[in-house]
This record gives structure tokens, C-alpha cells and sequence, in this order.
């Protein structure tokens, strides 16, 4: 559905985006993960065919960015990331707009106008003025009409931004029931947020994409090691040169004390499976083992990673 | 399609903000001042004529009252247009919306028709309302209607052709100010050139006199319609909505 190759953004002689290429099916909702700065707004304005890029191309719904720009506006549905409204129009005079311009029949409007407020709650505050609105209900009415024109593809930059967080698990639901309907490309750097409503996720890091992977691939992916939390009985100096001791065992990492107890990170060898020998080797120093479990590399720490790594390279 | 829903919502926020109609009521309070003055002027020379028949006929109502009152009409709108014009695009640009509108599957050129329509409308609302002055000539005399009519379609030309260059301003700025000033420096700049034209003669003189916008409108107030001053204000009309949709297109690439 959307097919991004090469795409490569300057301004002045500075990149904001670089070579930035990936791929988009029908009905995924993919999330666009990245720190300030890396590129997220500048990828999506250029999808929304905002501006054009200074070389690559994309094309949506199978129409060129470039030369077929008006074929993909109207396929698209577009959120800018702060959301910019018209204040002195009310809710409902602002989507009959937005409804026109999209060339929606006249004969339809009304039907969908209700049908989209009633999607993104504003429903009751259709006659208000968009200028006293809400920062949250102002976002919703920016996603109402970027839904207006019933497009095939949505893209949201930063759709949960400024929102509490009554209302952004509101608009995450929603999102997620886009799924299978729409192409959605949602920006963020919420990290949770993209485990919740992505299938899969693009990482961008300083203008340049350095991983795109489903999130729960991402985490399998990026652990070069996995890592085992054992919680011990006994002297905490000891233990913890019991346990580097193990072949295999890469670091072991002291964590705060509880009831006498000590808890050690230990980070090991991805390709073995060293819970037996670690059990061993505290058991038979006559320790007591209280707790053994191996963690799970969370998104953020494989963001944090990945951006770090990317920095080192 | 997409050029009516931009249409309509320029209309709306153009009726909805407080400029139009202050720009509405002092325009027509000066042209009421002015007409006011010929129509004095006037009377005192019907007087005069009908005492002294060596004058006889030379009294006309359009030479005397609604020639010069189109006249300064036609200045008071040059000083005046840039006000309607210069939130535009400035505007959009600031608050951001010109982001989402230009995602919106209208193309630029119907961007800028839409808007340029909606002025052209509320200019043609402020001309609509000076109509009470003529109307009130015929109560007690009878001016001829069709120079009357070429003087107003002088005016919505000249006035057409103010608001093109002000839509132009505007898409260059994202401040208001900026844009309203621009506007009214290069549209005095050209009233000015028609008054360096009689002092700089020959050809200078002439070209300067061609591109001037009032030398353009002199006969229309004199309810003569000269093809001429009709395709010139055309063309400028034309030249500066092109270079509007340019800018408009340069926004893009410097987004
Ligand atoms: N109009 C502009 N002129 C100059 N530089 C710009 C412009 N817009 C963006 N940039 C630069 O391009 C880079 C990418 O910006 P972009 O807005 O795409 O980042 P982002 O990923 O959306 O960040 P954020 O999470 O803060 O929204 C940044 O370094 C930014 O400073
Ligand atoms: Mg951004």
C-alpha cells in the first residue's frame, strides 16, 4: 500500500531524512518509532505529499508521490503533529469543509459526518467552536477529519501527543480499530504505545531507518543476550563471583538487597541455556536460590540500544 | 468542488471577522464625503450656469459629481484592498492549517481561486453599497445608467486587479503586517508612476503611464470603456494570480 524508496530530505545542507526505505501492506498499521529529531514528521509530511523530497521516491495506493499527487491526496487521511484547525469555525461547519474539499457526494456528507464524529466521541460538542476546544478533543477532531474522506490510508504523526491518559487509551482503541480497514502509518516515541497498536515497527534514528521488525520480533532480534534474574540467599560478594564463574555467563549485576536476599542480573550467552548451571552453582555453595527467572529485553531498552548502537557505529 | 468549499469557508471567515465590515463602513463614509463635496460643487456650478446662459449646458452630472467621485473611489480602494487580502495566506501559513490544506486533494491553482473569489465577492458587496449615491442622483435627475455602469466595472476591475497583487503579498509571508504593507507599498509605487510619467515624458514617460493603475482607470470614470484598460487590468489580474499559485508552489519545496 505504501512503497517508500530511497527517500532522502535536505534542508540547507542539513539531512533531515536519509535513504529512508520501506514497505507498507494493505490494512497494517505500522508505527514510526524515533527520538526528537530523527525524522518522523519529515517522512510523513512528505507521504502526505506536504512538500516534496529531495530525491527517492514513495508511492501510496500505487500512485506517485510526485506526479500523481492529487490521486494519492485523495486516498490519504493526513493528522499534522500539532494539529492545526481552523478556531473560528464550530466542530461540524470545519468537517462539512474538510468533506467538501475531499469531494465527499452531498448526498452522503451528512451521513458520514455523523458517522465520524460519533467514531472520535465529538459527537457532543459538534456546534462548539474548534477554538475552545480542548487540547484532546481537538486531536480527535483532527483524526474525525482525517477520516472524512474515507481513505484508504491514514497517517497520523504523533496522534497521542498532549493527551491524558484517559484519552490516550481512547484514541489508541480506536487506532487499533482501524486495523485490517486501513493502512495506518502512526508516528511516535511512545514506546509502549507502538506494542500496543502496531503489527510492526520502524525505527528511525537520526535520519536513517535502523531496524523495521514486528515489536515482538524486534525483542527476540536484539537480544544478543538473554538475561536471567536470580534472586540468593547468601553472602552477596561470594555469590556474585559463584555466578561469573559459570562458563558462558557474560556479566552479573548486583541489584538492590530485599530481606537479606540478594538479587543478581546475570547476563548470559544467548545461544545456551545456563539456568541449570546457575542453579548448581549456588545450591551447591549451600546458598539458598529464592527466585530464578530469565527477563525480557523490553522495547525501550532495545530502542535505547539500537540508538546507541547506531551512534557507536 | 474543491474550489467552492474553499470559497465558502473564505466567505465565512471573511463575514464572520470584524475587518470587512470596518473596511466597509469607512469606504463608504469617505466616497459618502466625497460624493457629498462633487454634488455641493455641483449645485453651486448649476447655479451659476443658470444665471449666466454663456454657460448653458456645460454642467454635467457625470463630468462633475460621478466622474470624480469614481475617481477617488478608485484611490480610497488602492489604499484600502491590501486589508482584505493580506490574511489570505499569511494567515494559514502561521497557524499551520496551510499544512493540512495543501494535503487536501484540491489542487494550489483552486486554493487561490477559491480565495480570490471570496474577496472579489466582498469587494463587489463594498462597490454594491456606494451604489446608494447614483441611486439618490436619479431622484432628482436623470444620469446616464450605462456610464455609470463602466464606472463601476472600472471600479471591480481596478479593485480586482489591487486584490491579485495583495493575495500575492500575502503568500509570501506568514505575517499579516508584512503582507498587508507590501501590498499597499507596491500598489502606491504604481499609482506613482503615473505622476513621474508626465514628468519624465517620452517613451519613459509613456511606459511608466501604461503601467501605472489609475492612468488605466481615467476612462472608466469618464464612463467610457476603452478594450485597452479592460485588458490591462486583466493581464495584471492575471500576472499576479500567477505568481501567487509560484509562491504558493515554493511554499512547498521550502516547507
Ligand atoms: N522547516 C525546517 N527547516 C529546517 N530544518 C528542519 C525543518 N523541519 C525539520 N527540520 C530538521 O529536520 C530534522 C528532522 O525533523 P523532524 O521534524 O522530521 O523530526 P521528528 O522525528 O518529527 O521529531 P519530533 O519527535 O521532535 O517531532 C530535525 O533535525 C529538524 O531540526
Ligand atoms: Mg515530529
Amino acid at each position: 500500500m505504501i512503497e517508500v524508496e530511497g527517500l532522502t530530505k535536505f534542508y540547507g545542507p542539513k539531512a533531515a531524512i536519509q535513504e529512508v526505505s520501506f514497505q507498507v501492506a494493505r490494512g497494517e498499521v505500522v508505527g514510526f518509532l524515533g527520538p526528537n529529531g530523527a525524522g518522523k514528521t519529515t517522512t510523513m509530511r512528505i507521504l502526505a505529499c506536504f512538500m516534496p523530497p529531495t530525491s527517492g521516491t514513495a508511492r501510496v495506493a500505487g500512485f506517485d508521490i510526485g506526479k500523481d499527487s492529487l490521486q494519492v491526496r485523495r486516498r490519504i487521511g493526513y493528522l499534522p503533529e500539532n494539529v492545526p484547525l481552523y478556531g473560528d469555525m464550530t466542530v461540524r461547519q470545519y468537517l462539512t469543509f474538510a468533506a467538501e474539499a475531499k469531494s465527499v457526494p452531498r448526498q452522503e456528507r451528512g451521513k458520514r459526518l455523523a458517522s465520524v464524529m460519533e467514531r472520535c466521541l465529538i459527537s457532543d460538542v459538534s456546534d462548539r467552536l474548534i477554538r475552545n476546544l480542548s487540547k484532546g478533543y481537538r486531536q480527535r477532531v483532527g483524526l474525525a477529519q482525517a477520516l472524512v474522506g474515507n481513505p484508504e490510508v491514514l497517517i497520523l504523526d504523533e496522534p497521542t501527543l498532549g493527551l491524558d491518559p484517559k484519552q490516550i487509551i481512547e484514541i489508541r482503541s480506536l487506532i487499533r480499530d482501524l486495523r485490517g480497514e486501513r493502512t495506518v502509518i502512526l508516528s511516535t516515541h511512545i514506546l509502549p504505545e507502538v506494542a500496543m497498536v502496531c503489527q510492526r515497527v520502524i525505527i528511525i534514528n537520526e535520519s536513517r531507518i535502523v531496524a523495521v521488525d514486528t515489536p515482538e520480533n524486534l525483542n527476540l532480534r536484539l537480544q544478543k543476550s538473554s538475561r536471567i534474574l536470580l534472586e540468593v540467599d547468601g553472602p552477596a560478594e561470594e555469590v556474585q563471583k559463584a555466578l561469573a564463574a559459570v562458563e558462558g555467563v557474560l556479566t552479573v549485576a548486583p541489584q538492590e538487597a530485599r530481606d537479606g536476599r540478594r538479587r543478581f542480573l546475570v547476563e548470559t550467552d544467548r545461544e545456551q541455556d545456563l539456568r541449570k548451571d546457575l542453579a548448581r552453582a549456588v545450591t551447591s555453595n549451600g546458598w539458598g536460590l529464592t527466585e530464578l527467572r530469565p527477563v525480557d529485553l523490553s522495547l525501550e531498552d532495545i530502542f535505547i540500544r539500537l540508538v546507541t548502537r547506531e551512534e557507536e557505529a | 468542488m474543491g474550489i467552492a468549499a474553499i470559497f465558502k469557508k473564505e466567505l465565512r471567515a471573511i463575514f464572520a471577522s470584524p475587518v470587512a465590515y470596518v473596511v466597509m463602513a469607512v469606504f463608504l463614509a469617505l466616497s459618502g464625503y466625497f460624493f457629498w463635496g462633487f454634488l455641493a460643487r455641483f449645485t453651486f456650478y448649476s447655479i451659476q450656469a443658470s444665471m449666466n446662459p454663456a454657460i448653458g449646458g456645460g454642467v454635467n452630472i457625470m463630468e462633475l459629481v460621478l466622474g470624480p467621485l469614481f475617481q477617488n473611489m478608485g484611490i480610497v480602494m488602492l489604499l484600502m484592498m491590501p486589508l482584505f487580502t493580506m490574511r489570505l495566506f499569511a494567515e494559514e501559513q502561521k497557524a499551520g492549517t496551510m499544512e493540512l490544506l495543501l494535503t487536501y486533494p484540491v489542487r494550489d491553482g483552486a486554493i487561490l481561486l477559491g480565495k480570490f473569489l471570496a474577496v472579489v465577492v466582498l469587494l463587489g458587496c463594498m462597490l454594491a453599497l456606494t451604489a446608494t449615491y447614483p441611486i439618490l442622483l436619479m431622484a432628482w435627475s436623470a444620469p446616464e445608467p450605462l456610464p455609470i455602469l463602466a464606472g463601476y466595472l472600472g471600479l471591480l476591475l481596478a479593485g480586482t486587479a489591487f486584490l491579485s497583487l495583495g493575495l500575492f503579498a500575502s503568500a509570501l509571508t506568514e505575517n499579516q503586517i508584512v503582507a498587508g504593507s507590501l501590498a499597499f507599498g507596491a500598489l502606491l509605487l504604481i499609482w506613482v508612476l503615473g505622476w513621474s510619467a508626465d514628468l519624465a515624458g517620452g517613451t519613459v514617460g509613456k511606459i511608466l503611464g501604461h503601467l501605472s493603475f489609475l492612468n488605466h482607470f481615467e476612462a472608466f470614470a469618464r464612463g467610457i470603456i476603452d478594450t485597452k484598460d479592460l485588458i490591462y487590468y486583466l493581464n495584471v489580474t492575471a500576472l499576479f494570480l500567477f505568481m501567487t499559485l509560484k509562491a504558493v508552489e515554493a511554499r512547498r519545496w521550502r516547507a
